[in-house]
């Protein structure tokens, strides 16, 4: 497949004896939505770890858009166009919602270093109004003020959604970015994560919901154990046996 | 939406200004109106913000940065002997040096976070601190210290003809001398522009980047940004704070000896700083003031002034207080410190500028409940402090992080 | 050949010392996660249990001997302690032998100290980020050591080792040892292998290694760790303050030497890698006996001052191509 924004050749992670994650051949398109999917523990969440950097793969290879991202620091695989939304949301805490969005953006303007003593935060006028416009669309422009610590754990999610909006990824990666959310708020989600979609953004999302799974992916991969069980179009998820198999007691689907 | 606005910054440094340079009659009242004592006021608020700049800034505990003080006592003495008696070079050459000397620690130190990181910076400074009193003797002169001599060769004096030689050398700046009221003022305008510099990182898409690496340097690796050079160039700035500190020491006393790399000097600032309020522009100076205020006038009691204090006692009594309280000033100043050190961090650790904050907008001041996550706006900003408490499980040290 | 010999041996009492203080600061750290600026000062507030301990047994009782005169015409001053003039020649033994007497002495007190200081400082400090923590105890430390500093003065206070102990021992031509420092060798290797079999053996111990791996989940488990903690807390104090103690004929205590260990003693948990017992014991012995190679002279004629440094030129090292340590576990600070 050689339009694989991200292709992942045979990783395999174990942490101590535990296999976490083995043989993972997985091509992510150019521009679609990939659900990953499969019950807790399956290994979802280290497998993008092993994409952002976050930890080594005991064995195999990334490559992203033809780089090889093993070995690479995060912020090396952020610049080049990965960004994530944790399962828990990694936010700066102690500032204010506008200034948690506006950082992103400066690690895009100046790349990973940039000694800016020479003007002022708040005077960074394009670099402002670019982030109040992408709150305000995320339907946090109420909050741009606030501390983050005052926030919602929707809207917490929200923002981190924000912060990695505003730095233009080739590739989102969204672990489990409904978790937790009433079904209104997860409604709202589907929709902004559509028009996020509709902008030929790359995303890969791991998710428990499946009406969310099935509003978005193009495609879904589904991990038992480490391992990749099925792979396919969402129908063909539907009618696969083994995947009923996986869930079983787990999820209903 | 930033609730800091340029204006109320340079509002904040012309205020700031004023009051360093009406210091001599504002502190009249209190008994601190002389020279030498507001010298050291300046000098060590000047250490303070630089420190502050590291630790309120980043979160990053340096238990060495009397080291770098230190090493600028050193490169302006030396500056006086070979060079000139002129403040200039001597404060230029500090800096510098301080500079290079921060990058070397730094270098090794800022690879470990937290508290390897502050277990790191002790042991450079007490490796320094041994140093300077053994093989580096030819440099630090040890024990004696390094003092400027009639003899000195002074090169550059010399090539604008001065007289060396002729007299006992006195520092100066183009021909003020650096002694009393001018050496005040000097000291009072290098702090008023360190101040001012202060505000520049404070209010700069920079300084809001190492707010972001205290916040959570987890999430920054995932943003793009590299945090070590970032943390580098804080701890540069603050070492060279410190290298211009100890310049002003030796300018105003052309002597430096190696009991100002000793980590009780290096515990000194972190206590100026988390009284004033760590993170907060103005907190260090004033907790800078306050410390050297009182170890003056602590240092100067001995038992008969504590007599003539609490004479309103009854003699037994008497006899009891001053006992205890003697324990406390002349030499026992350090116990004092100890024991402010521990208030402070048990119960105001939001340091003075947050309390008295609390105090004016009592509504809107919640408390801050430890130094390591200080708040990070002024009483002229938003007064934004963390609302919630921080209740973080404690997270095992010696494990890696679970992920998710 | 014997040149090495002889540095080696002068280096493991102090790698002893250091080892017992590394300890119970990788031991406080690993269960309690609390970094603990004050256990420098526990270290020398055990030398001073020992100084206490000789002063008191030494308290003299002065009799004026009209019979006798001093040069000034004034009746002579016969001091003798209390205590021999109680107990005779059993007194003296006492008084010889008050180091060691002071070790029984000192279980107890420091236990106490150790557990006042958990209980009434440090649990509150148990949910505070490392800042404050080390900050609080770094204030504490400056606090016992200048209470020690009034009562006792500046100047070091020698102490001297009971005499059966107190002489030298040849154990080549060239190699003259004292006595004392194999005794000090042999007391860290038990109290070593004590604080080891005590966390091997002991259900006790088993749960404390459990904490230090994982203490969320032991905390699951319905254990109360908290109070094992304080104990633990405890044992770490007693270690460090034991070693201060038997140190004291080594090295004539003053208020100041906690610092200077602590300093050290935290370059050895680096080195040793943090939370790791076995570690912190090799880290400190060869640390120990790098820093005796390092002061010989022929080294320093090459090298002067390696002697000053030599430690904290191992731990950068070690920190920049082996960052968890010697025996740190991998993954531990190593992102
Ligand atoms: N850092 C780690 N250390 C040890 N085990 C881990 C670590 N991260 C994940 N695991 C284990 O790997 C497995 C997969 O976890 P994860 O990827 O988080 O699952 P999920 O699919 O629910 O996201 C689990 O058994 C988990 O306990
Ligand atoms: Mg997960």
């Amino acid at each position: 497949m050689n339009n694989a924004v991200l292709s992942i050749h045979d990783v395999h992670k174990s942490f101590a004896g535990l296999h976490a994650l083995s043989n993972i051949n997985l091509d992510i398109r150019e521009s679609e939505s990939h659900a990953i999917i499969g019950p807790n523990g399956a290994g979802k969440s280290t497998l993008l770890n092993v994409c952002v950097g976050r930890l080594a793969p005991t064995r195999g290879t990334v490559l992203f858009d033809g780089t090889e991202l093993t070995g690479k620091h995060p912020f090396e695989i952020n610049q080049l166009g990965v960004a994530r939304v944790f399962q828990t949301p990694e936010i700066f805490e102690d500032l204010t919602v506008i200034e948690n969005v506006m950082i992103p953006m400066f690690s895009r303007r100046d790349r990973s270093f940039g000694l800016n003593i020479h003007s002022r935060f708040d005077e960074q006028t394009e670099i402002q109004s670019e982030s109040v416009q992408v709150l305000a669309d995320l339907g946090l422009g109420d909050h741009l003020a606030h501390l983050t610590n005052s926030l919602s754990r929707g809207d917490k999610r929200r923002l981190e959604l924000a912060m990695c909006l505003v730095q233009h990824p080739k590739l989102l990666l969204l672990d489990e970015p409904t978790a937790g959310m009433a079904r209104a708020d997860t409604n709202a989600t589907i929709e902004l994560l559509k028009r996020i979609k509709a902008t030929g953004i790359t995303i890969v999302i791991i998710e428990h919901d499946m009406h969310v799974v099935f509003s978005l992916a193009d495609r879904i991969t589904v991990l038992a154990g480490g391992t990749i069980i099925a792979q396919g179009t969402p129908d063909e998820i539907k009618g696969n046996p083994k995947v009923v198999e996986a869930y079983l007691g787990e999820e209903t689907v | 939406m930033f609730g800091i606005s340029k204006i109320n910054d340079i509002m904040l440094l012309v205020a700031f200004a004023a009051i360093i340079l009406a210091g001599p009659i504002i502190l009249e009242p209190i008994g601190a109106s002389y020279p030498d004592l507001l010298q050291k006021f300046a000098i060590f608020g000047i250490f303070a913000i630089g420190f502050n700049i590291l630790f309120g800034l980043t979160g990053y505990l340096s238990f060495g940065h009397a080291a770098f003080l230190g090493v600028g006592s050193y490169a302006a003495v030396w500056s006086f002997k070979l060079l000139s008696m002129n403040a200039i070079p001597a404060i230029a050459i500090a800096v510098v040096l301080s500079g290079l000397f921060a990058l070397a620690i730094g270098y090794v130190s800022l690879r470990r976070a937290g508290i390897y990181f502050s277990i790191l910076t002790l042991a450079f400074a007490q490796m320094s601190y041994n140093l300077a009193y053994s093989v580096l003797t030819p440099i630090t002169n040890g024990e004696t210290g390094l003092r400027v001599l009639r003899t000195d060769p002074r090169y550059l004096d010399v090539m604008f003809g001065a007289d060396v030689g002729a007299a006992q050398p006195t520092t100066n700046f183009f021909g003020i001398e650096m002694t009393g009221w001018p050496g005040f003022y000097f000291c009072g305008i290098v702090l008023i522009a360190a101040f001012a510099f202060s505000i520049v990182i404070f209010r700069s898409p920079f300084g809001m980047t190492l707010r972001a690496i205290k916040s959570n340097q987890n999430r920054m690796g995932y943003t793009g940004f590299n945090s070590r050079p970032y943390l580098m160039s804080a701890f540069i700035i603050s070492g060279m704070y410190a290298g211009l500190a100890g310049s002003l020491l030796a300018v105003t006393d052309p002597l430096a000896g190696a009991e100002r790399m000793q980590w009780t000097a290096s515990g000194e600032v972190v206590l100026m700083t988390i009284l004033g309020g760590a993170g907060t522009l103005l907190g260090p100076v004033l907790g800078a003031g306050i410390i050297k205020y009182f170890e003056n006038i602590f240092s100067a009691f001995n038992e008969s002034v504590l007599n003539s204090l609490f004479e309103f006692m009854p003699e037994d009594v008497r006899h009891v207080v001053v006992e205890v309280a003697g324990l406390f000033v002349g030499d026992g100043w350090h116990l004092t410190l100890g024991v402010l050190f521990m208030i402070v961090v048990i119960f105001l650790p939001g340091g003075l500028m947050e309390g008295a904050m609390r105090v004016l907008r009592i509504k809107h001041s919640p408390k801050v409940t430890n130094i390591g996550k200080s708040p990070q706006r002024d009483i002229v900003g938003e007064g934004a402090i963390e609302e919630n408490l921080d209740d973080r499980v404690r997270t095992a040290p010696a494990r890696s992080k679970p992920t998710g | 050949m014997d040149a090495i010999l002889l540095q080696i041996l002068n280096g493991l009492d102090k790698g002893g010392a250091y080892a017992l203080i590394a300890l119970g600061l990788t031991l406080v750290f690993g269960t309690l996660g609390v970094v603990n600026f004050a256990h420098g000062a526990i270290f020398m507030l055990g030398a001073f249990c020992a100084v206490s301990i000789n002063a008191l047994l030494k308290l003299e009782q002065v009799v004026l001997d009209p019979t006798q005169t001093t040069a000034w015409g004034t009746p002579l001053e016969i001091r003798t302690p209390y205590i021999e003039s109680w107990l005779g020649e059993w007194g003296t033994l006492l008084i010889q032998y008050s180091v060691p007497i002071s070790i029984l002495f000192a279980i107890p007190v420091m236990l106490l100290i150790g557990l006042v200081m958990e209980r009434g400082l440090i649990q509150f400090f148990y949910k505070r980020p490392h800042a404050d923590q080390i900050l609080v105890t770094f204030g504490l430390a400056i606090i016992l050591q200048e209470i020690i500093k009034e009562i006792f003065g500046a100047n070091p206070i020698p102490q001297s080792a009971p005499p059966l102990v107190a002489g030298s021992v040849s154990i080549t031509e060239t190699i003259v040892y004292p006595y004392w420092r194999i005794v000090y060798l042999f007391f860290s290797l038990t109290l070593i292998s004590g604080v080891f079999a005590f966390l091997r053996f002991t259900t006790f111990g088993m749960v404390v290694r459990a904490g230090m791996q994982d203490r969320e989940t032991v905390g699951l488990l319905g254990i109360n760790i908290e109070r094992r903690f304080t104990i633990v807390f405890g044992v770490a104090t007693v270690v460090a303050g034991l070693a201060g103690v038997m140190y004291t004929p080594i090295l004539p205590p003053d208020y100041h030497m906690g610092m200077d260990f602590l300093v050290l003693s935290f370059v050895v948990v680096v080195v040793g890698g943090m939370g790791s017992l076995g570690g912190a014991v090799s880290a400190g012995f060869l640390l120990g006996i790098l820093q005796s190679f390092a002061s010989m002279n022929e080294v320093n004629s090459i090298l002067p001052g390696i002697d000053q440094i030599i430690i904290y030129l191992v731990a950068v090292v070690i920190l920049l191509v082996r960052p968890r340590g010697l025996m740190g576990r991998k993954g531990v600070m190593e992102d």
